[in-house]
């Protein structure tokens, strides 16, 4: 299949960088600052956007202020494919309520991930706001979701693939776009 | 009456010769025989015995005539090559009388299939308490000679000493259904390995093999004779062998599904193979072979027994006991005795035909074919393979559909009436 | 891995499947915690609760898995069957099929009843075996297991793991529980070793295709087993009835667990009892109430486990 990088290494590292510090602007700090990464890459960048954070702004706690939330059950699509395999919810310790709550995953697509993650939060608790950032936004919106920060905006055809590699899950940190 | 000419008919000593029925005779057997006859048979390439006997099958009428009745009874018989069947007592009213026997007797020949020869209940109402007026249904037209409560076992020992000593006076036998009550209350299938897994209640072979026991020693002490309906296990050969060569008077049948199937089978909850004998394990199967071929057992009977669709399409607990056998005994023989290569077309004309009509005392059944005897005829293609699938039984409960089984009837003679031409049952009986 | 259509029996499990719903029924167990403990996942499923035999404990177990999960209940409480000559098996279930169930959970007196079900094609959806005469109760053994692991490994340690090497012990009337048969299939697949301890009488008498080593002596298996756990099964007095064993007395000093039999047990060893239990019988009251004891949380892993069995069955495109 022929695939081209769109993204190298360096590149992720600057936009995750540049999100980091958009996340805290935005915020005014970083008070009440909770990032929930949606399985699995979302979690890895959640994780890397944390440590930029604490890294210039060391009263951020990133382990105490990063999550995991699992949206399998939530999906709207369960009865279009074989059974999925449920995985873990971490809420941090302070919970969700009156918490500014950014979620976070690799590529927005058609929104309905979000969309299953914003019904997921309910079960969790009352946010003061959601926010969402993503590393990759490819357009074709099936709902109305936007992202408030885009590491990159790529615009593709329906048949194309972008894969995006993490060193912590791939082996090695890139985008790709497959056609 | 009408005459009958077959030509080049195989006999079971491997001669091939002509044979021809004049009425209910046969006038000659030989080669070369040119007679003008109202129907000629071309039976080249196949096997004519004498017609079979069964010994034990379930008519069902009166009573339950919504599983079968004693006319489509008789015409699956006559499709099986059968030309008498023993009907068995278990109706509603239960033959336990003159009356109902003369009853029964005479629809098997409004019928006009087979000679239905009606079997008397040892005890009244199948109750096993109280003995059945044996003798009124010996002397009756129905002439009744074999007396079986089977269904249930007559477990009452003195009761059983009672009905051997009893029977002596008219050349009678108990044919007993060799099942001790206490071992197997709410038993659903063989008591092994797979009902273990299974959580049915078990049916143990010790509950077949110590009524046998108990009942060839009864008939020893007695004087009398006795039969021992499916036999199903290798321990209940074991005592039939044991007790024939001390010289005691028994004789053993065993059905086709026993010959056939295992509790193997059982794991599908499937419960057209729910039976009374339950199916066994190979090693019963193999054992009750052995015993066909050496003589321990005497005879296949069918126990031929139909139930209706709600009866067997459901959880297994509630299902009935019972399979169908008319249709496939002959091939079910004809598997175990010839396609083995372990014996040949004269046991099968033995364990089908000759010996249940001696055990019967039916004196126009399982003769010789040869002239003067009664035309009680089969001709099976025994290159045949058919692949099991309907049957002429009102019902259908049939473990073997979709088997592939050798041999097929191709012509019955029933006292010199084809019921069965060209594998296809005639439309009336003989009257 | 193949997708389940059913689960009628342990043997429907490979231990990737087991382990899978094992691992399900964790984050089940997460929902189970929250304040709100509900998911939308089975939203707009009917699922039939067809009990043929009063169980009000696991028909609640049940009922709440399939409302935590969004799902609509129906409780068919079916008097008679065909044995009582009542409506029979298969026209009840033309009736549901009819009225539109997309799972039914069976609970019958007949062996065999939840695959007669499944195979008939009387019904089109899921059919979940909650225990069929003295044959199975998978979902029994399922929350066995994740309560064994749970205890062996702790709350988030547990994810991905079988049961392997654990020693588990079981003991009362092997020969009629659908439990015990379940449990010894379930066991084995995750990795354990099963052994059943009863009299001679309530023992399987060919259980050559049972994967469990049988003792007669509760005492003995114990010290030589050193197990992990013990499962207690409950015992029917219409068992002395028929002369199974001679007297609750008996019965109860000989395989019952008392105080000396649980001090016997290595530390940590779980005691456990499917429930109802018999106090007294075959289990005392300080054992039951001792620290060692898995009763309530067995309960409540029911739901979770039986949450996960449903997600797996229900939440998927349907062949």
């Amino acid at each position: 299949m022929p695939s081209r990088t769109v993204l190298t290494d360096g590149d992720i590292d600057r936009a995750i960088t540049r999100i980091a510090h958009e996340i805290v602007e935005s915020n005014h700090g970083t008070k009440n600052l909770i990032l929930l990464g949606i399985p699995t890459r979302g979690v890895q960048i959640a994780d890397r956007i944390a440590q930029v954070i604490q890294r210039h702004y060391p009263d951020f706690d990133a382990n105490a202020s990063v999550g995991r939330l699992d949206i399998t059950m939530y999906r709207d699509d369960l009865n279009l494919h074989p059974n999925r395999a449920v995985t873990e919810t971490t809420i941090p310790a302070a919970g969700l309520d009156g918490a500014v709550v950014v979620l976070v995953d690799d590529v927005l697509y058609s929104g309905r991930t979000i969309r299953a993650a914003l019904d997921a939060l309910n079960a969790h608790g009352r946010p003061s706001v959601v926010r969402l950032a993503v590393l990759v936004d490819r357009g074709h919106r099936e709902l109305p979701i936007r992202a408030d920060f885009v590491g990159k905006n790529l615009p593709t055809s329906r048949d194309e693939r972008i894969r995006v590699q993490l060193t912590e899950n791939d082996g090695e940190t890139c985008v790709v776009i497959e056609s | 009456m009408a005459t009958i000419l077959i030509k080049n008919a195989t006999l079971a000593s491997g001669s091939v010769t002509d044979i021809t029925i004049d009425g209910e005779t046969i006038t000659a057997v030989g080669t070369g025989l040119s007679a003008t006859a109202d129907t000629t048979i071309d039976a080249t390439g196949l096997v004519a015995l004498p017609g079979f006997v069964d010994l034990h099958t379930h008519l069902r009428e009166p009573g339950f005539e919504g599983s079968e009745t004693i006319l489509t009874g008789s015409q699956s018989a006559a499709a099986g090559g059968f030309t008498a069947v023993h009907a068995m007592a278990n109706t509603s009213p239960v033959q336990d009388t003159a009356g109902v026997v003369e009853q029964v007797m005479a629809l098997g020949q409004e019928a006009g299939y087979v000679d239905v020869v009606p079997v008397g209940a040892v005890t009244v109402g199948l109750d096993g308490k109280q003995l059945a007026e044996l003798g009124a249904m010996a002397a009756s037209k129905a002439r009744v000679r074999v007396f079986s409560d089977d269904g249930k076992c007559v477990s009452d020992p003195v009761l059983m000493r009672r009905a051997l000593e009893y029977v002596k006076a008219f050349d009678g036998v108990i044919a007993q259904h060799a099942q001790e009550p206490r071992l197997t209350e709410g038993a659903q299938m063989n008591e092994g390995k797979v009902s273990a897994e299974l959580g049915l209640t078990g049916w143990p072979a010790v509950a077949e093999e110590s009524i046998i026991a108990r009942d060839v020693l009864l008939a020893e002490h007695v004087g009398s004779r006795v039969h021992v309906c499916h036999l199903s296990t290798a321990g209940s050969v074991e005592i039939i062998r044991w007790a024939k060569a001390k010289g005691i008077n028994v004789t053993a049948e065993v059905t086709p599904h026993h010959l056939l199937l295992t509790d193997e089978l059982a794991r599908s909850y499937d419960a057209v193979y729910k039976v009374n004998p339950p199916l066994r394990t190979q090693e019963d199967v193999l054992a009750l072979r052995e015993a066909l071929v050496d003589g321990t057992i005497d005879i296949i009977a069918t126990d031929h027994a139909p139930h209706p669709i709600e009866s067997k399409d459901c959880e297994w607990q509630a299902a009935a006991f019972g399979m169908l056998g008319l249709e496939i005994a002959a091939s079910v023989a004809q598997e175990v005795l010839i396609e083995s290569g372990k014996s040949d077309w004269s046991r099968v004309a033995q364990v089908l035909s000759q010996n249940p009509a001696k055990i019967g005392r039916l004196e126009e059944q399982g003769q010789e074919i040869a002239a003067g005897s009664t035309a009680n005829l089969v001709l099976i293609d025994p290159t045949a393979k058919r692949v099991i699938e309907t049957s002429h039984s009102k019902s259908e409960n049939n473990p073997y559909r979709g088997l592939t089984l050798p041999g097929a009837v191709k012509h019955t003679i029933y006292r010199g009436y084809a019921t069965v031409t060209d594998g296809k049952l005639a439309a009336k009986g003989r009257n | 891995m193949s997708q389940l259509k059913h689960l009628l029996s342990a043997n429907d499990l490979s231990r990737e499947a087991a382990i899978g719903i094992l691992d399900t029924a964790e984050e089940m167990a997460g929902v189970n915690a929250r304040a709100i403990k509900k998911l939308p996942t089975l939203q707009g499923k009917t699922v039939v609760n067809l009990f043929f035999e009063d169980s009000t404990r696991t028909r609640i177990s049940f009922e709440l898995a399939e409302k935590r999960l969004s799902a609509d209940v129906i409780n068919f409480a079916a008097k008679g069957s065909s044995v009582s000559k009542g409506e029979s098996l298969k026209d009840t279930a033309q009736t549901l099929e009819a009225m539109g169930a997309d799972a039914v959970v069976i609970r019958h007196g007949a062996s065999g009843a939840a695959q007669k079900l499944a195979q008939s094609g009387w019904i089109e959806g899921a059919i979940i075996n909650a225990g069929d005469g003295t044959h199975e109760h998978p979902t029994q053994a399922l929350l066995d297991a994740f309560t064994i692991r749970r205890r062996t490994f702790g709350v988030g340690n547990s994810a991905g793991r079988g049961l392997d090497g654990l020693n588990v012990v079981i003991v009362g009337d092997v020969l009629h529980s659908r439990v015990a048969r379940s449990n010894a299939i379930l066991l084995n697949t995750l990795g354990a070793q099963v052994h059943f301890v009863a009299p001679p009488t309530l023992v399987p008498a060919n259980a050559a295709n049972i994967q469990a080593q049988i003792h007669y002596d509760f005492d003995a298996a114990l010290a030589e087993v050193q197990p992990d756990a013990v499962m207690m099964l409950r015992i029917q007095s219409e068992r002395m009835n028929a002369s199974y064993f001679p007297s609750e007395r008996e019965y109860s000093r000989v395989w019952g667990m008392d105080s000396t039999r649980l001090a016997a047990l290595k530390p940590g060893a779980l005691l456990m009892h499917p429930g109802p239990m018999n106090r007294g019988l075959e289990i005392t009251a300080v054992a039951a109430d001792s620290p060692n004891s898995t009763v309530l949380e067995q309960v409540s892993n029911g739901v979770s486990v039986r949450m996960a069995v449903l997600y797996t069955l229900l939440a998927t495109e349907r062949i």
